[in-house]
């Protein structure tokens, strides 16, 4: 049977007609507000993963409220059900593109880029029109949007359009003639509704993402979101695409487990995706090139980051390990494949930026409950158990063991995590 | 309405939390096992009655050429906490009336809570002491302590109010405890009671190890919180 | 006056294995669940975490995980004419309080009962004759065949992940497996677990007396393992820390483990935890259960309404809840007529502790890590010599070597003293045990009724258990541990001390939780609490599932016929009850 075409693919396909490359073929163009919009609409939210914004936990779907902190202070989503008075009810067409092109809403006023309007940019109008069919479908919320708590100038919304001007390229999606039909797909994907840059990209200091550094890892919140390139040790440069199509699927693969942010977005988006859009995101992903340096080996036996670990650090952290650790990861690091991941050639662990794998040495992690996999595996928190000279000693010896390369850290590291932690919990 | 018989009971039933309904995500080890802060300081036990625990354990579990003993592994100060706690006070035991004797073979039938057993039969033994003109259990010798143990666990000491043979069996069992629980608790000083028997302490994996036969164990001693197993992590 | 709730179709009392099963069963059937749990919640991750787990002072000696007397235990006495006193601190055995129950902590032994197991009475007096059986003994057919539940213990192993060697597929005698299980259609799910230096050491013995030791079946699992429901399970890395602990790295098979990721999602099933249900109640007519009424932590009081009420607590609750209830006529034991609290049955063990030379280790090891014999259980062999009924298995077990409670001494070894602590550093790391499991037949006086002077945190009377072991146990016990001294002293240790079961059975020491009966099963209304399909033969939208419906026990541990008899009753609800509500038995 021919497998349906996607809802995306057909998005992409529109936009090659509009290039010109394509015959465009009437039949593709579904009527506004017909069931076939909807249902695109509908898959295209679980793709853009609004709900993780939208929605409040223990609140109703998506009448927003939800804080979602930015480094410089915190904003509150907004209602985007169909209430008149206080969702998006009274809005046209025209508004709610604008908001999703733009970012300026119906009556101009700006809206921050922790709404991800830089990448919601790249959606066709069909699309974005799709959307808001579906969101027209859902029940009215009477409830009125939280103001932001953010300091001067940034409570400033004007202050926004120098940051447009600076940091935002509008425009819609541009597919590259000399790649793929899958690859371009998968760009869509990742650079318009994925949104994935919005934290596995590093920002400048105004909060913008790198241009040239695209998807080479970011950091956010206590969260370090890895490498997406290719880079054979930080990087996906050993996942192969099923690996990437499998850990958005399920929300593991033998090499990795979702956990943290990852686990709300495979929970919550990636793991409707079918399989069609989910090998296009793979296949671009995979094109990323590594930001390494390609001659270095894949496995090497010693560290090699001019950050050469001290050998009775590692003879310590390895006392930890053994004692703490192998109940799950195994005393050779390799876990149980699609069970405990292996932390032997683990992309997070050999991260540049070492926050992820302390936050979840510190707190634990639940890891992502999907449809296919509906378990939740969990590791327990070690925070009251581990000193912050402990968990330096066992992080410098994941980083330097079974040819992992990442380079030592020290307590000053942890104690810092642990703080910042503490605080965010008791806010 | 129905009238609930005993709501107090209930009531305070309900207060005894277990660690699962109250705790979110962290484990907060037994509240008896913080560090005691100064010399003399004791949950329960006044001085005097810690002195003569720590005689008693050090008799029960002796320093000798197999190394230290219950008073060298802190014993006494095991069961001190273990006393002050849910345990001393019989918290998740059925306490209520009527009290009868029973059979042996219907357990503990006894109206004291083990932290009144301790307390009550303290007093009771020198109390005896006294009576036959001894010095009090602490500051007897060893041998005379010995002697005085052997008749206290067949009975053959008949104290004035608390049951020789309950409370001497309870002692030889929360020695025991002290000698080989985790430290964190109090006991097991420097893992001296694991180390007697040759228990590295828990550890998660022997996948390696279990099947390779006859071979001696050879990682260091571990307790919960560490191998030098005694202080909740601080920084 | 109880506030009265939203009525629900399935109502279950208490929340461990069998109202996991029954939960998952019935919820994927389209019916709306409600379990009510009298504990708290509990999951692997915090409640098991390795980081906390192995700590012996609080679980296994405080008792953690367990039910606390203080709000409910039971009063006990050996024979009738004794008053009995109550179980005012956990002994002989621990029930479960909290999400899972039992499930949480058990060492993961997983049997099947024999085929004759479920014929005791007429199996016996078929090859032995009618005197062959006291007259005092009151065993009984189950009314249900292990042919019948074969499919069921089927279901159940592959929902654990039992690692096991199959002895018996089809007809088909499997070397290294048990020769004389019954006829299962396959294999286990997972393979047998390594083996420890013990059993090791037993296998070769044992095989050396002439005997067929096989790896014992565990609900430890052996390898990775993704379920029947499609939860994964890890693999177990021997910690030594499986009864009385829940399990940190999801490898012990629980309620948790394999079942509470997808029936906890879904739609129409609800867990109340701190929800202690005091009575069933009945219409003006007691032949129909309206609801249950529970209690909070605070004393308040609920009636919730149900169509179909299942009772899945501890045995031994189970009978309580009848009685309190009113649901089925007490037990009398002077006439011998009713059946609530009738035909109460529990487990006679022993064992010979065997000094060796070798070190064993015995800090690695897992809940059902053992090897065994059969040869003496049920009917495996010929009783007419021996002249008593029942029998066990003979196993050594490495379940772990926790320093308070797990060492072995050797006979005569002070209780105290540089004598004790000799014996300590000489004979920890190298002794092992071997037990006996042995059956106990029911009889006459041996019941559960109402106690007339003690109560429960509710006011209501506590359960009283009348109990003490029969010549016909002791003297059968007595032939397993001399078989078991034999493999024993072919193991040729330094020093051996065969600790056998002697005088009255006593509530202090632990032996097992395998209480089983009060409620039993059967097919006759005068002599059983339940039909054939565990349903009240009085009430019959009232199911009763767990060992309380066991008409006298086998020797094995119970949970595997346990789990099967659940999800036996689950396909009777299923397939014939949710179709026409009413007796599936004609009385």
């Amino acid at each position: 049977m021919k497998t349906p075409r996607s809802p995306v693919a057909t998005g992409v396909a529109l936009v090659l007609a509009a290039a010109g490359l394509f015959a465009v073929v009437p039949t593709l163009f579904a009527r506004e507000g017909s069931h076939a919009e909807i249902e695109r609409g509908r898959y295209l939210v679980a793709a853009g993963d609004c709900a993780a914004c939208h929605t409040n936990e223990r609140g109703q779907a998506f009448a927003g409220g939800r804080a979602v902190p930015t480094p410089f202070g915190t904003i509150y989503s907004t209602n985007i059900t169909p209430d008149g008075p206080t969702g998006i009810g009274n809005w046209t067409s025209d508004d709610f593109y604008r908001a999703m092109h733009e970012g300026i809403g119906p009556d101009g006023e700006h809206f921050y880029p922790a709404f991800p309007y830089p990448w919601y940019t790249k959606l066709t109008r069909a699309d974005v029109d799709a959307i808001r069919a579906y969101l027209a479908t859902l029940a009215p919320v009477r409830q009125q949007n939280k103001p932001t708590e953010l300091p001067w100038p940034f409570d400033v919304r004007e202050v926004m359009a120098g940051w447009n001007a600076l940091y935002f390229k509008e425009g819609t999606f541009r597919s590259n003639p000399q790649k793929s039909a899958e690859w371009n797909l998968g760009a869509y994907l990742v650079e318009g509704l994925g949104h994935c840059g919005a934290c596995h990209s590093p920002k400048n200091f105004a909060g913008a993402p790198k241009r040239d550094k695209a998807f080479q890892g970011g950091y956010g919140e206590n969260w370090y979101a890895t490498s997406l390139g290719g880079d054979l040790h930080d990087g996906l440069g050993q996942w192969t695409a099923g690996d990437i199509v499998q850990y958005l699927k399920t929300g593991a693969n033998k090499r990795a487990a979702a956990f943290g942010p990852m686990a709300e977005v495979v929970h919550d988006s990636t793991q409707y995706l079918d399989e069609q859009d989910l090998h296009a995101i793979a296949v671009y992903l995979k094109d990323l090139p590594p930001h390494e340096s390609p001659t270095r080996p894949a496995t090497t036996t010693t560290a090699d980051t001019g950050d050469k670990p001290d050998a009775d650090r590692v003879a310590r952290g390895r006392g930890v390990y053994l004692d703490d650790c192998a109940g799950c990861h195994m005393e050779n690091g390799e876990g149980i494949a699609g069970v405990f991941p292996p932390l032997k050639g683990n992309n997070v662990v050999q991260a540049k930026d070492p926050e992820t794998v302390v936050h979840v040495v510190l707190t634990g992690q639940n890891t992502a409950v999907t449809h296919e996999n509906p378990t939740g595996l969990a590791m327990p928190a070690f925070d009251w158990k581990l000193s912050n000279d402990q968990i330096a000693d066992l992080v410098t010896y994941l980083r330097s063991t079974w040819g992992n390369q990442g380079g030592a850290i020290d307590a000053g590291k942890v104690a810092d995590t642990r703080k910042t932690l503490v605080a965010a919990r008791t806010k | 309405m129905r009238f609930i018989a005993s709501r107090r009971r209930l009531l305070k039933a309900a207060l005894i939390p277990s660690a699962a309904s109250v705790m979110p995500l962290r484990f907060v080890p037994n509240a008896s096992a913080e560090p005691v802060s100064a010399p003399g300081q004791f949950s329960y036990f006044t001085p005097v009655e810690f002195t003569w625990v720590d005689a008693a354990v050090s008799r029960l579990i002796p320093n000798d050429d197999l190394g230290p003993g219950a008073k060298e592994a802190g014993v006494a100060t095991f069961i001190d906490r273990q006393l002050s706690g849910p345990y001393g006070r019989a918290e998740t035991w059925y306490m209520q009336g009527p009290w009868k004797e029973g059979t042996k073979e219907q357990g503990y039938q006894l109206k004291l809570t083990p932290a009144q057993l301790y307390r009550t039969a303290i007093a009771d033994i020198d109390d005896w002491c006294s009576k036959n003109g001894k010095r009090p259990f602490a500051e007897l010798d060893a041998a005379t302590q010995d002697k005085m143990l052997h008749d206290l666990e067949k009975g053959e000491i008949k104290l004035a109010r608390a049951p020789a043979k309950d409370f001497f069996q309870m002692l030889v069992q929360n020695t025991v405890e002290g000698f080989l629980a985790d430290p964190m608790y109090g006991g097991n000083r420097e893992f001296i009671g694991w180390k007697l028997i040759g228990f590295p302490g828990p550890r998660y994996n022997y996948i390696a190890e279990i099947d390779d036969y006859g071979k001696r164990y050879a990682m260091p001693t571990v307790g919960l919180l560490g191998r030098d197993g005694t202080r909740v992590k601080e920084s | 006056m109880a506030t009265r709730l939203p009525p629900v179709d399935v109502v279950l009392v208490g929340f461990g294995w069998t109202a996991s099963i029954l939960g998952q069963e019935l919820t994927d059937a389209g019916l709306q669940v409600l379990a009510l749990e009298r504990g708290a919640f509990r999951d692997t991750v915090p409640d098991f975490a390795t980081t906390q787990i192995q700590d012996e002072l609080r679980y296994a000696v405080r008792n953690e995980l367990f039910e606390e007397p203080e709000r409910e235990t039971l009063t006990f006495r050996n024979s009738m004419d004794q008053t009995a006193l109550p179980m005012r601190h956990l002994g002989s055995f621990k029930p479960a309080a909290g999400a899972g129950g039992a499930g949480v902590h058990w060492n993961g032994q997983n049997w099947r009962f024999l085929p004759t197991d479920f014929l005791t009475r007429s199996h016996t007096e078929q090859r032995y004759g009618k005197n062959f059986i006291p007259a005092d003994m009151t065993i009984q057919d189950w009314g249900v065949t292990y042919e019948e539940l074969e499919p069921y213990y089927d279901r159940f192993e592959y929902l654990c992940g039992i690692s096991g060697q199959a002895g018996n597929v089809n007809g088909q005698i499997h070397d290294g497996g048990n020769p004389f299980e019954g006829v299962r259609k396959r294999g286990y799910p997972l393979p047998p677990l390594k083996r420890s230096y013990g059993t090791v050491l037993f296998d070769k013995a044992a095989k050396e007396a002439g005997y067929k030791p096989f790896p014992c079946p565990a609900a430890n699992t052996s390898k990775a393992y993704k379920n029947i429901y499609g939860v994964q399970m890890g693999e177990c890395t021997f910690c030594g820390y499986c009864e009385w602990f829940g399990c940190g790295n999801y490898s012990k098979s629980s309620p948790q483990t394999t079942i509470f990721p997808v029936l906890l999602h879904k739609d129409n099933f609800e867990l109340r935890t701190h929800a202690s249900v005091t009575k069933v109640l009945l219409d003006s007519t007691g032949k129909r259960a309206t609801g249950v009424v529970y209690v909070d932590l605070q004393g308040r009081e609920y009636e919730q309404p149900a169509d179909l009420v299942i009772l899945t607590a501890f045995a031994q609750h189970n009978v309580h809840l009848l009685l309190l209830s009113g649901i089925g006529k007490p037990y009398d034991p002077k006439s011998g007529q009713g059946v609530v609290g009738r035909n109460y049955a529990y487990q006679i063990t022993s064992s010979v502790d065997v000094f060796l030379n070798e070190i064993v280790n015995p800090f690695m090891g897992a809940g059902a890590l053992g090897q065994a014999i059969d040869e003496f259980n049920g009917d495996n062999f010929d009783h007419g010599p021996e002249k008593f009924v029942g029998g066990g298995y003979i196993a050594l077990w490495t379940t772990g070597g926790r320093p308070i409670l797990q060492h072995h001494l050797p006979k005569d070894t002070p209780k105290w003293g540089s004598g004790w602590k000799k014996a300590m550093a000489d004979n920890y790391l190298r002794t092992v045990s071997i037990a006996t499991h042995g059956s106990v037949m029911s009889y006459r006086d041996a019941y559960c009724d109402l106690d007339p002077t003690y109560r429960d945190v509710y006011g209501n009377p506590l359960l009283r258990l009348t109990f003490d072991f029969h010549d016909n146990e002791h003297r059968m016990s007595k032939f397993l541990t001399d078989k078991a001294a034999g493999i024993a002293k072919a193991m040729k240790p330094r020093a051996m001390h065969v600790n056998q079961r002697e005088g009255h059975y006593t509530i202090i020491p632990y032996q097992t939780t395998h209480n089983t009966g009060g409620a039993i099963m059967g097919t006759d209304p005068h002599t059983s609490a339940v039909n054939r399909y565990l349903q009240s033969w009085d009430v019959p939208n009232v199911f009763v599932v767990g060992s309380c419906a066991f008409p006298q026990n086998a020797g094995y541990n119970p949970t595997g016929t346990v789990g099967a008899l659940a999800y036996w009753a689950a396909n009777a609800i299923r397939s014939q009850y949710m179709k026409k509500p009413g007796p599936l038995v004609s009385a």
